[in-house]
């Protein structure tokens, strides 16, 4: 979901000239929550410089002596509201800010890991592999047939996977435990991802979906005859340790694959779009 | 490096665990005790995968210094939200693997030391300083949806 349209509230904790300075403790706490809640806040203070202003609504607290009648009469623009927070705790300071956001219909951020990958230029040939992997539509590609991520939301939290696959070490997961996903510098090392990539490939037998693919029916085949469902379930359980084990992919993630028939036809398809995407570049 | 003051922006990465949160603290409470001003986000991750307009205003700096994560992380979440940084005038500190005292001490040293990568960098390639800045707005630029 985009917020390219939308409205974000920009909340100034003002300490500059004609103010008085929070107190430390309260001041780092009330940010702290702020930032918690998803908010983005510019503190001004007496020296230094913020980033230049746009056209979003403004919510600016501090403590004014004067109050802040005057200051929001002074404003140049409707879209500044001042809010005069001596005496404030920090619950009613946070409690001010989320009131301004819901009056002016601002996005109210969090409540999703973000957890998505990020596509390093610099190091992407426009392969296509990740867009080949992926069973989520998570990549896709333009109208000239460069690789983009289009549904970051679509993508499995923890799942690094389709970054294993990359021969360039150029897909990175930014809140990744290690590097170079998580944007760590690439390291000689990491550069055999391709020879990383054959010893997945052999160590499944194949490639991943097939493999999952027999060995799902294996274990259908099995329960139906023996009707030994601890057996089956055994039999997946070991498959997808392996995967997990290979390609760092967590448990959930590999226990929430759809059937083997819909993993072909997802697979079918993605393989047909980076087809038609790598088309588009000759 | 860049002798212009630059702007301050402190990433919070609030919604993943990995940043060590008293390093995190450590930084945010030295800003702002600081007397500085500076910017603050709750994750730049979420922002960029929204595409979050905010981006736009906070790349727009004329030179910044970000506290955040890796600086290979960082221009990408800028620029696959359409929010290309300027990369000859931006230093990026990562709070993943600086200690928290020497992040405070490059945000309050004035100039800016430009550490963003370009091309195919790796742990084998130059000082940072050294790199060519990226052309601004080319290959940082995400190309356009379908």
């Amino acid at each position: 979901m985009a917020l390219r349209d939308q409205t974000y509230l920009r909340v100034v904790l003002y300490e500059g000239k004609d103010s008085e300075p929070l107190d430390g403790e309260q001041r780092f706490q009330t940010v702290s929550r702020l930032l918690g809640q998803g908010f983005a806040l510019t503190r001004v203070g007496d020296a230094g410089r913020t980033a230049p202003a746009d056209e979003m609504p403004v919510l600016v607290l501090g403590r004014f002596p004067h109050g802040a009648e005057q200051l929001e009469s002074e404003a140049t623009s409707d879209r500044v509201r001042f809010t005069n927070v001596t005496g404030f705790n920090n619950d009613q300071m946070v409690a001010a800010v989320e009131s301004v956001r819901a009056e002016k219909k601002a996005v109210q951020q969090g409540g999703w890991k973000p957890w998505f990958p990020v596509i390093d230029y610099d190091r992407c040939t426009n392969c296509m592999q990740c867009l080949s992997f992926c069973l989520f539509g998570v990549y896709g590609a333009d109208r000239e047939g460069h690789i983009q991520v289009q549904n970051q939301d679509n993508c499995k939290t923890n799942c690094p996977a389709c970054s294993r696959v990359c021969p360039e070490a150029a897909i990175m997961f930014p809140k990744y435990k290690a590097g170079p996903i998580n944007g760590d510098v690439v390291k000689d090392e990491d550069l055999q991802r391709e020879k990383m990539k054959v010893d997945i490939s052999a160590l499944l037998g194949g490639d991943i979906y097939s493999m999952l693919r027999v060995r799902s029916e294996r274990a259908q085949s099995r329960f139906s005859k023996e009707r030994d469902s601890g057996k089956a379930l055994n039999e997946r359980q070991k498959c997808l340790a392996k995967l997990a084990q290979a390609g760092d992919i967590p448990a959930e993630v590999l226990m929430s694959l759809p059937s083997p028939e819909d993993i072909l036809r997802r697979a079918e398809e993605a393989k047909a779009k980076a087809q038609a995407a790598l088309e588009l570049q000759r | 490096m860049t002798s212009e003051t630059p702007g301050i922006l402190y990433c919070n990465c609030t919604y993943a665990q990995v940043i060590d949160p008293a390093a995190k603290a450590a930084v945010l409470r030295q800003l702002l005790d600081s007397g500085q001003s500076f910017e603050a986000v709750a994750d730049l991750c979420e922002m960029s995968a929204r595409k979050d307009p905010a981006l736009i205003r906070l790349a727009s700096s004329p030179c910044v210094k970000i506290a955040a994560c890796y600086p290979r992380a960082v221009k990408w979440l800028f620029a696959s939200a359409g929010a290309p940084l300027d990369a000859a005038k931006t230093e990026v500190l990562n709070m993943r693997d600086t200690p928290a005292p020497q992040i405070a001490e490059r945000l309050f040293t004035d100039g800016v030391r430009p550490n963003l990568p370009s091309g195919k960098v790796t742990a084998n390639s130059g000082p940072a300083e050294e790199v060519a800045p990226l052309p601004h707005a080319t290959s940082a630029e995400p190309t356009p949806s379908p």
